[in-house]
């Protein structure tokens, strides 16, 4: 009942290239435009991104997965505009990237919290930052503004250590705190490079639930990395399964599980069905086979 | 007893010991004070003389301080221009290795011919020594800056102003301290060549008028003076570094404050 709408990319890229919108989409706040990404110069240079185009509606949740190295991490820089397109066209919100009006918040796959701040400040710092919360950071940076970044690292476990040093604490909870970082400014766009990767089992199942709450309330459109594929069915509205390098998108599958889904979800069969049809996907995948799966 | 005292006793003991063997070695070995005065002798001859000393000292450490202070700014500021692009940090490196590598008695003749001698040189020696450790650190903390930290701001819509304030000066602040540091001992030096060469007043010129006399107790006084005015100065940098970038460290008293 999966994975029957696996579609080549040629037909994608045609539809795109017509002009042609895609049937059933509400407002679509990402849209790739053949995007092609090469790192390095003319014949040292490495695909890192094949030719894609897709859309990404507003409010929608989004997991991209597939084999490591194929170009996951790059889409989420494009979208950041950390990373330009070496062909083709980024629009967020319907403005090439850069130049769009839209709340961003990243976790990356290290913590990259600045070791100089301490755990509250280093999740304050979008609020000093960011627009439009900037222009109050003096007032409010001791009030509402530290008040929010407590009430964050309390739903992560994390209130205790606000006032310690990143290298004080473990990998894992560097990575909460950097959750944290990416959610306080209440961003309309949220890009998640495997942010639940260095957890243990349980603390991330535990950070599954705390996003999918966070995600029904405020409904930011979220861009998802993931190597995890229970985590990927478990809080996606929409997988991408990439092919790998050069990264393309090989199958664009709907998850219609209902909302709030619990760990009981993930025994239920199509729960089950859906993460080993993926797994075939991208063994195949890795295999070098490419879209011939 | 902790291995922090352990080692700041074991480090006054150090200390203490070279003046010992100093002054034994001057008995038993009958060394004339002409040629090297004990320990005792150059300090009753500081205390003796302290009246007469101090202006030199007041004078030599003032000179010192404004050269090493026009010396951070200007090697801050070309730091910074030189650290925030690749482009300028390998189109002017050279350039500056190049100044760098001019010994610094050199230009003293020259900033005396330009400003006659006296303090003004004194200043200029000094400040033109301590440009370019802090230069080179300012440059090389702020280039290698981890990319992935500026990301962090860049997705936020940060412009170049802020990611210099909230990412770059903070995480340059080690190799500015540490730069300081070489910087201050490296600033008396400057001082103290020019005063030999060209000035009637500070602690380099009445060492040279002391040991034309063949006052040697009174030479090495001024080096007792300069040794203490060096050490003073970086336990001052010192502690302001620990302070600000305890975190590089990571001390835990950092760490509780």
């Amino acid at each position: 009942m999966f994975l029957q709408n696996a579609i080549p990319a040629e037909t994608a890229d045609l539809a795109t290239a017509a002009g042609l919108p895609r049937p059933g989409t509400a407002r679509s706040i990402i849209e790739f435009e053949r995007v092609a990404v090469a790192y390095g110069r003319d014949a040292a240079a490495t695909q890192a991104l094949a030719e894609s185009s897709f859309r990404i509606d507003e409010g929608d949740f989004i997991a991209l997965v597939g084999p490591s190295g194929c170009g996951k991490s790059t889409i989420l820089k494009l979208v950041a505009g950390l990373l330009k397109a070496t062909s083709g066209h980024v629009f967020v919100a319907r403005r090439e990237v850069g130049a769009e009006d839209v709340r961003i918040g990243m976790a990356f796959q290290n913590p990259t919290l600045l070791p100089w701040l301490s755990i509250r400040k280093n999740v304050m710092l979008p609020l000093k930052i960011a627009h439009p919360f900037r222009k109050d950071w003096r007032q409010k940076r001791n009030g509402e503004y530290r008040d929010r970044a407590d009430a964050l690292l309390a739903k992560v476990g994390l209130l205790d250590f606000a006032d310690k040093f990143p290298w004080q604490l473990s990998g894992g909870m560097q990575q909460r705190a950097s959750l944290c970082r990416a959610l306080i400014h209440e961003p309309t766009l949220l890009l998640l490079d495997e942010p639940f990767g260095a957890l243990d089992q349980f603390t991330r199942e535990e950070l599954w639930a705390t996003l999918q709450t966070l995600w029904m309330e405020r409904r930011p459109t979220v861009l998802l990395v993931t190597h995890d594929l229970r985590e990927s069915a478990f809080l996606a509205n929409r997988i991408m399964v990439m092919s790998a390098r050069p990264g393309r998108i090989l199958v664009d599958e709907r998850v219609d599980f209902p909302r709030p889904r619990t760990l009981d979800t993930t025994v239920q069969p199509e729960f089950t069905n859906l993460t080993h049809a993926l797994r075939g996907l991208i063994v195949a995948a890795r295999s070098g086979a490419g879209g011939q799966s | 007893m902790t291995t922090v005292n352990r080692e700041k006793l074991a480090s006054v003991a150090l200390i203490a010991g070279v003046f010992v063997l100093w002054e034994v070695s001057c008995i038993v070995f009958g060394i004339r004070e002409i040629i090297l005065p004990r320990p005792s002798q150059i300090v009753v001859t500081l205390i003796d003389r302290w009246p007469a000393l101090m202006p030199h000292a007041v004078q030599t450490l003032y000179t010192t301080l404004v050269g090493f202070a026009l010396g951070v700014g200007a090697g801050v500021v070309i730091g910074l221009l030189i650290g925030s692009s690749r482009l300028a940090y390998n189109v002017a490196f050279p350039l500056l290795v190049g100044f760098s590598s001019i010994p610094k008695v050199a230009v003293v003749p020259i900033f005396v011919l330009w400003f006659g001698s006296g303090t003004m040189p004194a200043v200029l020696t000094s400040m033109v020594i301590s440009i370019f450790p802090v230069v080179v650190n300012m440059a090389t903390g702020l280039a290698t800056t981890e990319p992935e930290l500026e990301d962090v701001l860049r997705t936020l819509k940060a412009s170049k102003r802020d990611i210099l304030l909230n990412v770059g000066l903070p995480r340059a602040m080690p190799y500015f301290f540490a730069s300081l540091k070489v910087a201050v001992t490296l600033s008396f030096v400057g001082t103290v060549i020019s005063e030999t060469v060209a000035s009637n007043r500070g602690v380099g010129n009445m060492m040279l008028i002391a040991s034309s006399n063949f006052n040697v107790p009174l030479v090495f006084a001024g080096l007792f003076i300069l040794a203490g005015l060096g050490i003073a100065l970086y336990v001052a940098f010192s502690l302001v570094e620990r302070r600000v970038t305890g975190w590089a460290s990571r001390k835990t008293e950092f760490a509780a404050g």
